[in-house]
């Protein structure tokens, strides 16, 4: 039982840590489903929302604020930044660059993600900036099945929530909303799009701003977990194979490529790390990628690629 | 009006095809190599200006050489076999560490097959480049994903070889011959007896290896071979369909790719940095050469040395420009400025000339040619 029980925790455990890998990878779907974008800046984004939230919400405590205020303002405050982003980089690097092939794009957001880094660093600093937004003290379930019950983090258990509510609101946003159904058009075709009078420029931009608040979203629950800080850039990397291997152009797969991704790498941590030296987190999610894009090119819930000749 | 090539008449095949078919690109050349070999180290060996202190030498040109080096092995990949590769930084890394153990000698201990495999050490040369036929080995089998997937889901999946190997030649002891800080030191720099010390000589050898590896690559490229990587680049399956092997062109790439890569690896290990650590080749490294290749220009060469000159040169530019100026602003600061405007100069280019320097310098060459008319 002691043996399942652990099990059990470390699966639990991964799952969640998995949702939480999902939260950045939503933003980089959303993005490439409707601008065939590969957005390496998304993590850069998580960092600029971070900064700016946190940032504005000491201010306003320390300048008597009532907690609730700080944050309601900190969070208004760092929608507004990102909407600004959003914008600038629809208009000075995305519009001019329309065309042209993915590689330059993808290479275009590195830049950008310099740009941000940079500009985030400067205006906001560059400490570690604690966050408690969520409680994040542990929770024991399951006590009576198992010795010691089997150990939750309460941030997990709302980071879940929040990707929960963060689905479904972009699932009815993009199924029910006039905007949504206009971003589901821009993605299935531009051109097409764009000759039934569909305003690309602005379809693209708001696609931007949803991408930067679900990475306000992601900041709020890392920054809880981490506390704002520079290595929150790297969360980018992390959501990669998360991505692939849910599928690039699905939203559900992001969620379903973050379970596995996070479940089976803690799995692999606990269980084949004590015997390789240790820290095969850092690589483990590619591997899995790479054996996933073996068998199914596309993702396990990708579109099925077809090439026209 | 120089530049004219009216009256230069080729009456054999062999000069048509010569690499250089117009006689001012082979005199241009001529320069070039001349400055690089004789005049560049006779001015640093008297200390002449700007050769003042070995600064030149040392933080541009001898990391432009073998970075330039190293673009032209992703530019390979990359720009003439059309597979985006994100690793080129392992595969550095892999280069520097083959060689390091294969100069220091490789004890493989079989313990339950009761017999071991020694090598002793192999003198540098040997070493640098089996160093980089090691990392061929493994460009190869990480090449093979290549024939089921494309474009960026490769990217992603050449990232796999990326994080593996920065934890393996951190995590795996045997590689940095059970050092303990995880550092390890490049063996002295012996020649068949010339030992390789100052400056100077690091340079010339750098620029003896890039040299001699630039002509192969550039030879390669206008190659049967060289052009079957363009042929699946421009579009697989019609290269397919007239004959191209898809296995045989994706595969020579990526192994012709990370020989290059990994020489310049044991290089950059063992000339430039001299101790390193599996930081010196991590995806940022990947990142930096995937911007020379596409800043310089995808299927060129002479880009590879343009965009590595620019990528290089240009954040040097950026940290010196506020201190020669006595802008008073904190490291800090600068450092973040330093981001911003490298990321906006990156973007801006891309939008400005999404095809690289090498479309510019043909350009420029086009107008030189009809100059002083404009067509």
């Amino acid at each position: 039982m002691v043996a399942l029980g652990q099990f059990l925790e470390v699966l639990i455990g991964g799952l969640m840590s998995g949702v939480l890998y999902s939260l950045v990878a939503l933003g980089f779907v959303l993005i490439f489903k409707a601008s065939g974008v590969f957005n390496y800046a998304q993590g850069a984004m998580v960092l600029l929302a971070g900064l700016a939230m946190v940032r504005t919400l000491d201010l306003l405590v320390a300048n008597g604020f009532p907690p609730w205020a700080a944050i309601v303002l900190g969070i208004g405050f760092a929608a507004v930044i990102m909407a600004a982003t959003a914008w600038l980089i629809e208009r000075f690097v995305i519009g001019p660059l329309v065309n042209q092939d993915g590689l330059t794009l993808f290479m275009s957001t590195i830049g950008v993600t310099f740009v941000i880094e940079g500009a985030a660093e400067m205006i906001f600093g560059s400490d570690v900036y604690p966050l408690r937004l969520f409680p994040t003290d542990a929770w024991f379930v399951l006590d009576g099945l198992f010795p010691g019950g089997i150990l939750i983090n309460k941030l997990d258990v709302w980071g879940a929530l929040i990707a929960g509510i963060l689905v479904a609101g972009l699932a009815i946003f993009f199924q029910r909303t006039k905007t949504g159904r206009a971003l589901r058009a821009v993605a299935d075709d531009h051109l097409a799009a764009h000759s039934v009078g569909i305003p690309i420029n602005w379809i693209w931009f708001v696609v931007w701003l949803v991408a930067g608040l679900v990475a306000l979203v992601a900041a709020t629950v890392w920054g809880t977990k981490l506390g704002v800080q520079f290595s929150i850039t790297f969360l980018a990397l992390k959501a990669l194979p998360v991505l692939i291997i849910g599928g690039l152009t699905s939203i559900p797969g992001a969620i379903a490529g973050g379970l596995i991704v996070g479940a089976g790498e803690k799995i692999a941590e606990v269980y084949l790390g004590p015997s390789v030296g240790g820290g095969i987190e850092y690589w483990f999610a590619y591997v899995l990628a790479l054996a996933v894009l073996l068998v199914r090119p596309q993702g396990l819930f990708g579109e099925r690629i077809i090439e026209r000749i | 009006m120089l530049y004219r090539e009216a009256g230069q008449f080729k009456t054999t095949y062999a000069e048509d095809m010569a690499i250089f078919p117009i006689r001012q690109d082979r005199i241009a050349l001529a320069i070039l190599l001349g400055i690089a070999f004789i005049g560049v180290p006779l001015l640093a060996t008297f200390h002449v200006w700007p050769f003042g202190s070995d600064y030149l030498l040392w933080a541009i040109l001898l990391p432009f050489l073998i970075l330039a080096l190293a673009a032209i092995g992703t530019n390979i990949l990359v720009g003439y076999c059309g597979q985006i590769s994100l690793g080129s930084g392992a595969f550095m890394a892999i280069g520097a560490y083959s060689a390091y153990k294969l100069a220091t000698g490789v004890h493989i201990p079989f313990a339950w097959l009761g017999f071991a495999i020694s090598i002793p050490p192999l003198p540098v040369l040997a070493s640098i480049l089996l160093g980089g036929l090691m990392a061929a080995g493994v460009g190869i089998l990480f090449g093979i994903p290549s024939l089921r997937i494309k474009g960026l889901y490769l990217a992603v999946a050449t990232l796999a070889a990326q994080f593996f190997f920065d934890w393996a030649f951190l995590r795996i002891p045997w590689f940095t011959n059970y050092a303990p800080s995880g550092s390890v030191n490049a063996p002295a720099l012996d020649f068949f007896g010339l030992v390789v010390r100052t400056p100077v000589e690091r340079y010339l050898l750098c620029l003896l290896f890039v040299t001699v590896m630039t002509v192969l690559a550039k030879n390669l490229v206008r190659s049967n071979l060289g052009r079957q990587w363009m042929a699946i680049r421009d579009m697989d399956i019609a290269a397919e369909l007239i004959g191209i092997r898809p296995l045989y062109a994706k595969l020579t790439a990526f192994a012709v790719s990370s020989f290059i890569v990994g020489v310049a690896g044991a290089l950059w290990a063992f000339v430039y940095l001299g101790s390193w650590e599996p930081l010196a080749f991590s995806i940022d490294r990947s990142l930096q050469l995937l911007f020379m290749v596409i800043i310089g220009g995808l299927g060129s060469i002479m880009g590879s040395f343009v965009g590595a000159a620019f990528i290089l040169i240009v954040p040097i530019m950026l940290n010196l420009v506020p201190t020669e100026l006595g802008v008073p602003l904190s490291t800090q600061t600068i450092t973040h400025l330093e981001f911003i405007i490298f990321g906006s100069l990156i973007c801006y280019l891309l939008i400005k000339e999404p095809h690289g320097f090498a479309r510019l310098i043909s350009i420029g060459k086009e107008k030189l040619r009809l100059w002083p008319f404009p067509y």
